[in-house]
Order: C-alpha cells, then structure tokens, then sequence
C-alpha cells in the first residue's frame, strides 16, 4: 500500500525539463530589490536609509511582531532606493534597493560545529534571526512554526520533500545535492522540537532522493525516509501528514494540533546554515523552468533578484512565453511583469507557451460530473461552491466548506467544463467571513 | 516615490522588455493546467459507446430504424440549435449532448413509429426539458426521456407498437409482436416461454436482441459493450448501475414468482426492456443525478426499486423510464443530504466525546 490520502490528481509533471540540471549560482545582479514583506505576517520595519552602505547578510528589516522574519540584504553595497515595489503577485510592497559593489562582504559568519549540542532556545533564536521562513511558497515563519503553545505538545517533525507541483525540481536536486544538509537539518528541527522521531516524505517519482536521504539517514534510526503515492496535492501539509504518518488534521486546525510540525527541504537546508553558521536566507534554489525556457535550470538566487534577469541567464524564451509563473503552475501566480523580484517563498519560475493554456473566460456550465468532488483532497464539493459563488450565494458557499479550501486546483484541473473553480472560491472568500 | 525611485524602478523594466513583451502575458488564478478532458469529449464518447447498440437495432429493424435515429438526432440538433440562435445564446451543438439526448430518444422508440413522432419527441426534449431550464446542466430532468414519456403519453398507441425483429434490411413490413415484459405482464412466464422456446432460447435472444421492443433496449449484449466501454474510461462508474440492475434483481427474484416469494426469474428481468440502456446510460446522465458517490448508490437503489414496482405491480409492462424520471426529482435533495466528507471532520467528533 503505497502512503497516501483520498482524492488527488495526476497531471504530466513535466520534471524532466529541469531535473538533470544540478543547482549552479545565478549570475549576481547588479542590484537588488528585497522587499520588507516576503512572509505571511507582519511586514519588518525598516532598518536602512537611502545611501547606507550594508553588507551581505545584514538586516535591513526587523521584524514588525511575532509572526515576522527579518529580511536581510541579499548582496555588499549601497541602498540606493526605497520604496513600493510590485511583486510576482501584484501586490505593491515596500522594498529596499541595493545595489551590488560585488564584494560579497559577509556580515559575520561563525561556524559552530558543536551546533546539535546548542540548548534548542538558541537554536531557536538563530533560526529566526537568520529570517526563516516556509520555502515551499507560503513563506510561514520557521520560528512560530517552532514555537507550539504548551497545551500542544509536538511529537513528530515531517520533512516535506514531495515537491509535488509539475516542473518544480529545486527541492529535488537540494536532496540529491545535500542529502547530509538535510539529515543534519532535520536533526536541529528535532532539538528544537524535543521530538523523537522525524519523516521525510519524498514522491516515489524521485526514487534517487529516497535512497540517497536513506543512506544519509542510515546512523539516526529515529529519522524514517518514506516514499509516497506520486499524486497532487501529496506536498500540501495536511495531505502530507495523513500520507506519512496517518494522522488528520481537523479542518481549520493546524498540524500543531495533531503533533505533527511540517518543514520543507529548502527550509531543512536554512535551518542547519542557521544552527551551524549563523547564516541568514538571502539566498535560495529557484527552478526555471516551463516549455518557453531556452535552458531551464535549477539556480542558486540571491534574493532582490529580478525575475527577468534569471529568465535571461536561462537563455531567454525559446517560443513566445504567454504566461510567467511565479510558484508551481499549480498554485503558483501569473505574473504581468517580469520586473518582479525573486523573494524567500519563490520556488520557481516557469515560462510556458500559449498552446495547452485554457482562458478563463472560455468556460461551460457545471455538468455535475462529480469530477471535482472525487478530486478534491480535503472533501468538499468545489462544483456546488463555484455554482453559489458564480451567483453571488457566498452565504451559501460557506456551508460548502468554502473556507476549507487551500486552493490547490485539483478541481479547476479535473473540470470537463473548464470551469475557474479557484477563482471563484477566492471570489467567495473575499465577500464573506470565515 | 522619488523621481530617483522611479528611475530605478524604470532601469528594470527595460530589461524585463529585452526578455518578453511583458503587457502581453496573460494573468489567470490558478491553477494554469489543465487536464484534457472535456465535455464535448465526454459526450462524444457516450455517443461511441451507443455505436454497437445503434448498429444492432438497424440490423433487426432494418432502414426504418436508421431513419428513426436519424429524423431524431437531426431534430435534437435543429431543436438546439433554432433555440439558441433565437434568445442569442451560443450555439452549443458541437459539444454532442444535443446528438446524444436524439440518439438516446430514438433508441428508446419503437421501430414502427411515423416519422413526426421523433420530431415531436426530440422538440420536447431538447428545446422544453433542457433548454428552457437553462441549457445544459441546469436540466432536473433527463431530455430523452421526458421526451419519451410526453410522446408515451400524448400517443399511447403508436408507442406500443412493436416490430417482430427480422434481422434483414429489406423488410419495410415487419409483422408486430408484443415485448417479452408485455409477453410476461398480459400472460405469463409460460406464454412467454411458449413463445421464445426453452428459457435458454429466451436469455440467449435476450442478449443478443432477437425480440421486440425499442430500438436501442433490445441486444443486451451490444448495450454492454459500450458500458464496459464507458467504465473503463471512467466515464461513468459502477455506483448507479450496479445499485440499479441489483435492487432491481434482488425484488425481481422475491417478488417475481407468480404467487410464491423468492420464485422470479431476476436474469429475465434484467436482460428485458429498457433496464441495461437505462441502468448504464440514462440514470447515469451526469446533470440530473447525484453528484455523491453515496448519493449515487441510493439513487441506483431507487430505480431499480421503482422499475420493478412498476413492471409488478403497475399498468405498464416496462418502468425504466418513470423510474428515473421519479429519481431524477429527488438527486438534489439527495446531494443534499449526502455532503461530502469533509477531511478530518470525523477527528473532530471523535475528540469531542
């Protein structure tokens, strides 16, 4: 029986564009635009002026309350702007522009060997201020993630390595690149968490990673390597831990309240450059990939870096791209501009042609086909959400369990209608309360 | 902004130009794949699965039967058609749902009927039963078969006239015969064994459809090919038809016997009249069944419980097309009542008590 959970869908998932490119370092960009909120949270104040000379790994953003993360600069030299800028999202938000002497002056960087000896309070405190945060796209704070209130104890810490999107390959190539950065990542979770026991759940689409984290993991018996169905939404948390360590987390819960903390690999990796190093997130693996990409690539990115610098330095567009996406194509976003920096939660960027691509206005009625309802991993009936949302019932969607939904498409994908069914869900949910 | 800032915001942009046209990039919500499965596509299949059972009355009933199917589908598709370019809808008859409500229509029609009754049959469903709800998916009812039952009822006896199958093309002449359930509903499992021989003789033309009847419910055997078909793409799943033929069989076999329980014959009620056409394409229509698995299996059960109190117990030998009509009625409701399962819902109760 392969580990699993109920609903799910299988699309092409495309890894081989990018899958045998190893992580090499992106070309450092002349500047940097790092924006102050890259993390679900409170945005960081700033912490620079305009014409401050600052160093690689410096804080340029404090946080501005207990979920926050600092953010620091991504490169050695000055700051020449400050200012709104937009995201991949859209969304205008105060940034700092750098820009680079090509130094690569460090801050300060120490390493402690004897890191896993560390009480875990420290380690805690290095992984928030090295700026941690969730690196599969939602950009949670590590350190809350780490920080359960007492009435809920944690008893198991689950890495997520399913990195179930199509396309997306850096998680993949940090584990067959740094099996041991893993291993030893998970090790100061686990310090951190005072847990005795540790999954790494990984798709058994990528069998060299599983075998490559077990023979890491070979000398820590209380680390379990677990290959998993290869099915979306398999790297989604609550989807994660029923396939790893079959436990449901009740909805609107979160995994705290099963015992269950959720890390993802590119996170592992910071936490132990944090533990052993002290060094902040100003850098991580991006995937460039997608059919329009001239040669994708798995990329070392500074963070501030521009999205169409990195496009560039992969050759550029092989067809005409119609849709940049920032994430997986999935749940990533269709960006208008590519002038967008890369950010702490950017995973990946994929350039895709306009063949294949269905517009959203180009839609049927619901057929009732029951598609989505089977497709969907947390239970609902995305059919009856979309029809009440499409009418303006966003009361009623509600009993649907509108806000159950995590929007991982799995409905829109399955639709014989075409129907945007996410749209519509975040449509709803931008017109009631929870 | 300073004038600088904007300088600087600017100085990106250029290079974003030199990559792409960026005004050009189409923005959508998520998520940006999708699979390949559409709706024309669905129907189009259920229409191929259809094929063997098409072939199969046009070789017992001969050119009557191909014009039949032929004047319906025309009709369906015109009916569609018409409707939409006069309240300027988009035309959506390329998406084959109107082709498969004719096609279904005229399987469900005896061979003999004239030429207007398809017509008027396929104009009751397309334009009255789906179009005025709103088009497709909006339909409560099955078309095909509120189109059978208005020309059923409107006229009671062109639609209960039946050929004796000839296997031949020629034959514009076909001698009428009753249905093996009329056989069975007038005079008896022995006038109907008289008839077809030995009961081996009567399930083998059962299935393969040697007998009376409409058009499309006469081979079994051809109907199961195109549902083995439609189940294999996953299509349609086994919950309604295996709810449906079981209910059905189950009372078939205690109620059946004439007198005495658990005596009938429930091979005989399955394989006759329109239940394989019913069970496996018209109960299974996507928009006016339930939408819940469980939901689904309750519908099933209803049908084959409504078909069979009908063809026991009613004024008509066959109850297939009531039956989901009745049914068709309750699938919201039955939605309804049947939400899905909403993921780890069930912990919750559980860590309460």
């Amino acid at each position: 029986m392969p580990l699993t959970f109920k609903g799910g869908v299988h699309p092409p998932d495309k890894k081989e564009l990018a899958k045998g490119r190893s992580i090499r370092v992106a070309q450092a960009p002349k500047q940097v635009i790092i924006p102050l909120s890259q993390h679900i949270g409170a945005p960081c104040k700033l912490a620079v002026e305009i014409g401050q000379m600052v160093k690689k790994g410096e804080v340029v953003g404090t946080p501005g309350g207990f979920v926050s993360a600092p953010v620091h600069s991504s490169v050695s030299g000055k700051v020449i702007s400050i200012g709104d800028f937009p995201l991949a999202t859209g969304k205008l938000t105060p940034c700092v522009v750098i820009e680079n002497d090509f130094q690569e002056e460090w801050t300060s960087l120490k390493d402690h060997p004897d890191y896993l000896s560390m009480p875990p309070d420290q380690l805690k405190e290095m992984v928030k201020d090295a700026g941690l945060v969730g690196m599969g796209g939602a950009a949670f704070p590590t350190h809350v993630k780490l920080s359960p209130p007492k009435e809920k104890p944690i008893d198991v810490l689950v890495i997520n390595g399913a990195e179930c999107e199509p396309y997306l390959t850096a998680d993949y190539r940090l584990m067959i690149e740094r099996p041991s950065d893993v291993i030893e990542g998970t090790k100061v979770l686990m310090r951190i968490l005072g847990v005795k026991k540790a999954f790494i759940g990984i798709e058994d689409n990528k069998p060299d990673a599983i075998d490559i984290l077990k023979k890491t993991a070979a000398g820590s018996p209380d680390i379990t390597v677990c290959g998993l169905e290869v099915k979306y939404p398999q790297g989604a948390e609550k989807m994660l831990i029923k396939a790893a360590v079959n436990r449901e987390v009740p909805p609107r819960a979160l995994p705290m309240d099963v015992g269950v903390v959720v890390q993802n690999i590119g996170t592992t990796i910071a936490v132990y450059e944090a533990a052993r190093y002290g060094k902040p997130l100003i850098e991580r693996v991006v995937t460039i990939s997608g059919e329009s990409i001239n040669e994708p690539a798995n990329l070392m990115v500074k963070i501030g870096t521009l999205v169409s610098e990195l496009i560039k330095e992969c050759g550029g567009f092989k067809t005409e791209a119609a849709k940049v996406i920032s994430g997986g194509p999935m749940m990533g976003f269709a960006m208008y501009d590519l002038n967008v920096p890369v950010t702490k939660g950017t995973s990946g960027i994929l350039a895709l042609p306009e063949e294949g691509l269905v517009h959203v206005d180009d839609y049927n009625p619901c057929i009732r086909c029951g598609r989505c309802i089977e497709a969907c991993s947390m239970g609902l009936m995305p059919s009856m959400i979309s029809v009440l949302s499409e009418r303006g019932f966003y009361e009623e969607a509600k009993e649907y369990g509108l806000f159950d939904c995590f929007e991982c498409g799995s409905c829109t994908y399955v639709c014989p209608s075409k129907r945007p069914i996410v749209q519509f869900v975040r449509l709803a949910k931008s017109m009631v309360k929870p | 902004m300073s004038d600088q800032n904007i300088a600087d915001a600017n100085k990106g942009s250029k290079m974003a130009t030199d990559a792409k046209d960026a005004s050009r990039l189409i923005v959508s919500v998520s998520p940006h794949l999708r699979s390949e499965e559409t709706t024309s596509r669905i129907m189009w299949s259920v229409n191929a699965a259809l094929l063997p059972a098409t072939v199969m009355s046009v070789y017992f009933f001969g050119p009557k039967a191909a014009i039949v199917l032929a004047v319906s589908i025309v009709t369906a598709i015109l009916s569609e058609y018409l409707y939409e370019k006069a309240v300027k809808k988009n035309i959506t008859v390329n998406d084959g749902s109107a082709f498969l409500t004719g096609l279904l229509l005229g399987l469900n029609l005896p061979p003999s009927v004239p030429f207007y009754i398809p017509i008027v049959g396929s104009v009751v469903a397309v334009a009255l039963t789906k179009q005025l709800f709103g088009g497709l998916g909006f339909n409560v009812f099955n078309p095909a078969l509120v189109g059978r039952a208005f020309l059923l009822l409107s006229f009671p006896k062109l639609m209960t006239i039946w050929s004796a199958p000839t296997a031949a093309f020629i034959a514009m002449d076909a001698k009428t015969t009753a249905t093996p359930l009329g056989i069975l509903k007038e005079e008896g499992m022995q006038k109907l064994l008289e008839v077809f021989g030995n009961k081996l003789n009567l399930y083998i033309d059962l299935l393969f459809g040697n007998r009376a009847g409409s058009l499309g419910e006469t081979s079994a055997f051809a109907l199961l090919i195109g549902a083995a078909f439609l189940l294999y793409r996953g299509y349609i799943t086994w919950h309604i038809p295996v709810s449906f033929l079981g209910t059905a069989a189950v009372i078939a076999w205690i109620f059946g016997g004439q007198g005495v329980l658990f005596a009938g014959d429930p091979i005989l009620h399955l394989l006759s009249g329109g239940i394989i056409l019913g069970a496996f394409f018209m109960a299974t229509d996507y928009v006016t069944c339930p939408s819940i698995k469980m939901g689904q299996i309750i519908f099933g059960a209803g049908c084959g419980f409504l078909t069979m109190l009908i063809r026991l117990k009613g004024g008509y030998p066959e109850g297939v097309m009531f039956a989901i009509l009745i049914m068709n009625c309750f699938s919201p409701l039955i939605d309804r009542g049947f939400k899905s399962k909403v993921f780890g819902a069930v912990k919750v109760k559980e860590v309460k008590q």
